[in-house]
């Protein structure tokens, strides 16, 4: 062949060039990966198992979702409808809203943050994912033996004396995963107090911060109280020590006192981390101070205080003493008070900002308007009467979908835009991620808004057979919900996508202010090369020089 | 997570004054706060762990209160009052012990650290005891063991609820009971060792730490059983059932 006869180009040679290290390069092995005391892979080991967790969550929702498409029972039967709706809520509730945002972005970003070189505890963090895992893993047993079927609140005596499905597992894993909550709770407080860097006081804190520490005072103050509750449940099942039983003059009414005093605060366990998600997506995309700065940050202490001292309005129609319910709607409704102090705090911080609508900043607003029709329609359901008519409906159902879904996960997802040029030093396709971020919000809206008129209309929850009048209605629901799970694909493909064709990011693709986008992407194993001295305050951009004179002034 | 091993010898003195910390940690004061400040955010969840179970027992004392007053009269309230003696007196041994970590004289933490592991061994052996007398009397209300109430409780038709106090009484002590193992097993780390290798730089200091850290979680769980012997042997406790 004539081309190999000509003379090979040869390459001028170049010196050998070295990528700087970070913590990905760091190590190529498994075995760094997963004895790994670096919170940053530790967040990554996390941001692999609530995907996993996520995805059958959801292919659990999809399923009874089809089923839901007529009012006749024709692809599951009774027990397996009740089955997926107790997997969808077990994975969706304990392996992924609780853990999503704190030990995925928490993780990452806590340290970075506040200027530390790691948590304060590594090695207790890498324990807290094994734990997770491992509790998943007796979860996921569940579901290949036969799964469970009294839903994920466990109710006593459907989960004691008159279930024979697997509930002493389920109980073991969710027991398992709780103390892995503690122990990253546990971690954030004791690193926030501590492990600051020079000149990062807590007013300086980026109010992400501030949300996760009141997140890990209820991570630590609740997940206790319902590992008892599920300790006795499973002593009860296990042991035939009977706490709950009626036959002996036990009171399953206790169960649910102690079952929602964990896990109404939960409820804020999963939105107060997005509330915090919230206010840097805020901040950087209007390059903006955050409006009220200490009224966000204090309301985040009042909403995590109010959250223990609610959990009666679940109990309206168990039971409860009327004057107890009239004490806990009131309370209820208080809560609303912190809430509405954040949305319209951001709603405040917009006004004059130099606004751009990258993908984080779509979802930030999904969940404003989101957040802000749940939040009210919890009002709704703090009333006694209301509660009365709508309780066990759709109508709830549609409720904690807005907080939990709306909420928690479009930030969640905006987060996880606006923190991957960090996390991976790559950018997404910008796009892709707009279109995935409306078809979210498109098809959230048709899978849950429809939810709201079938429970005001009576049609309850967990039946899997309904009267035809409401079939309309749920083919918009199930037809929506179709959408939401093919948009939820998108991201996944193409961030996986983006980790070898994405553009490379740089140290600061956003032009936001705040510690971690000091530091190079993706950080060095250490996060910063010398240990950071703040001498700004949180959010210093230029336009908002005079609201921090303003707060100096105070 | 210690200083690699690849660092540069220290000359002695130095290893003296600067005892070994943690890589994410700036000093060993730094270290020592966050490490103490830990065991109390964690002694916080366990209080909220068991305040669970102490306020279902509360409710179900008030709901039932006669069959309660009955069962709480069959413990057995010498061996409850010797366990509490000997619990705290594990307690003053452990705080003896915290204080010579502190000034280092780790022969002495040795002595006290045996000491304290005797007396909580003991209080486990008296709580076994118990636990067996209640097992011949046929009042161990778990794994289908036979169980009966006494006739007058089954007179007054309150065998239901008198089953119900011995089952709090189980898991109550008996989670206790497992805290006190778990205690014992994080004592067991401090025993004297026969071996006469040189201490690590540093070690001495960071044992002192450790030792603090210990103590609180030992002190803590003597403090549960200062709720439970009330709680469960005490109140509403007569000489006539």
């Amino acid at each position: 062949m004539s081309a190999t006869l000509e003379a090979p180009a040869i390459p001028p040679a170049t010196p050998p060039t070295r990528l700087p290290r970070n913590y990905l390069n760091a190590a190529y092995t498994v075995r760094s990966w997963l004895l790994t005391i670096d919170h940053k892979r530790i967040a990554i080991l996390y941001l692999l198992g609530v995907t996993v967790f996520f995805c059958i969550g959801g292919a659990a929702a999809v399923l009874f979702r089809l089923e839901l498409m007529t009012p006749e029972a024709d692809l599951v039967e009774s027990e397996t409808y009740n089955k997926l709706f107790t997997l969808h809520g077990v994975m969706m509730i304990f392996f992924f809203l609780i853990p999503a945002i704190p030990a995925v972005l928490g993780n990452f970003l806590i340290p970075i943050m506040i200027g530390a070189r790691d948590m304060a505890f590594p090695r207790i963090n890498l324990l807290s994912w094994y734990l997770f895992m491992i509790g998943g893993a007796f979860t996921l047993f569940v579901t290949v033996a036969g799964g469970v079927d009294t839903g994920w609140t466990f109710y006593a005596p459907y989960s004691s004396t008159y279930s024979n499905t697997y509930v002493m597992a389920t109980a073991v894993g969710i027991f398992i995963t709780g103390f892995s909550s503690i122990l990253t709770g546990l971690n954030f407080i004791v690193t926030v107090h501590k492990m600051r860097a020079p000149g990062m006081t807590w007013f300086r804190l980026p109010l992400f911060i501030w949300s996760h520490y009141a997140t890990a005072l209820i991570m630590i103050l609740g997940t206790p109280v319902v590992a008892m509750a599920i300790l006795l449940v499973a002593l009860e099942r296990g042991f035939g020590i009977g706490i709950f039983d009626p036959k002996l003059g036990g009171d399953p009414i206790l169960f649910q006192h102690l079952f929602w005093f964990y896990s109404h605060p939960a409820v804020y366990i999963m939105v107060l981390p997005a509330m915090g998600v919230e206010s840097e997506l805020i901040a950087a995309f209007t390059k903006n101070r955050i409006f009220g700065y200490k009224f966000v940050a204090f309301s985040s202490l009042a909403i995590a205080i109010l959250s223990f001292l609610v959990w009666g309005h679940h109990l309206f129609v168990s039971g409860q003493s009327i004057y107890a319910g009239m004490i806990f709607s009131m309370l209820s409704m208080l809560i609303a008070i912190p809430s509405a102090i954040k949305v319209l705090n951001w709603t405040a911080t917009l006004r004059k900002g130099s606004i751009t609508f990258d993908t984080p900043l779509l979802y930030a607003l999904g969940f404003i308007g989101l957040f802000t029709l749940g939040g009210l329609t919890g009002l709704f359901l703090a009333a006694m009467g209301i509660d009365v008519h709508v309780h066990d409906t759709y109508f709830i159902v549609a409720h904690f979908h807005y907080i939990m879904v709306g909420g928690t996960v479009m930030a969640y997802l905006g987060g996880i835009h606006f923190w991957w040029p960090k996390i991976t030093g790559r950018m997404y396709p910008e796009g892709w991620a707009r279109l995935s971020a409306v078809l979210v919000f498109v098809g959230f809206n048709l899978t849950f808004f429809p939810q709201f008129i079938l429970g005001y209309n009576g049609m309850p929850r967990r039946y899997h057979v309904y009267d035809p009048g409401f079939q309309v209605l749920n083919v918009m629901s199930s037809a929506g919900a179709s959408i939401l799970g093919i948009a939820y694909l998108f991201p996944i493909t193409y961030l996986i996508w983006s980790l070898k064709y994405g553009p490379i990011a740089g140290p600061n693709p956003w032009n936001a202010v705040g510690l971690e986008w000091m530091t190079s992407s993706p950080p060095p194993t250490h996060n910063f090369a010398h240990t950071p001295i703040v001498d700004f305050e949180a959010y210093e951009y230029p336009s908002s020089s005079a609201a921090i004179a303003d707060t100096h002034g105070n | 997570m210690s200083t690699p091993a690849a660092a540069p010898p220290l000359p002695i003195h130095t290893a003296i004054d600067r005892p070994h910390f943690a890589l994410q940690f700036d000093d060993y004061h730094q270290q020592y706060d966050a490490c103490v400040l830990g065991m109390w955010v964690f002694l916080v969840t366990e209080v909220m762990f068991f305040g669970a179970i102490f306020t279902g027992y509360a409710v179900y004392r008030m709901l039932h209160h006669d069959a309660f007053a009955m069962a709480s009269n069959e413990l057995d309230i010498t061996l409850g009052t010797i366990n509490t003696f000997v619990l705290l007196t594990s307690s003053l041994t452990m705080a003896l012990a915290v204080r010579a970590g502190h000034v280092g004289n780790s022969k002495r933490v040795g002595q006290l650290i045996v000491l304290t592991m005797i007396l909580g061994a003991t209080f486990l052996g008296i709580k076994f005891f118990e636990y067996y007398h209640k097992y011949e009397d046929h009042m161990a209300p778990a794994f289908g063991l036979p169980f009966e109430a006494p006739k007058a409780v089954n007179d007054a038709g309150l065998a239901g609820p008198f089953q119900l106090f011995l089952s709090f009484y189980f898991g109550m002590t008996g989670v206790h009971a497992l805290h006190m193992i778990i205690g014992l097993g994080l004592l067991s780390q401090f025993l004297p060792r026969s071996s006469r290798i040189a201490p690590a730089p540093g070690a001495a200091v960071l044992s002192a730490l450790n030792i603090e850290v210990v103590g609180l979680y030992w002190h803590f769980v003597d403090l549960v059983w200062i709720f439970l012997f009330p709680m469960l042997y005490l109140i509403d406790r007569s000489d006539t059932i």
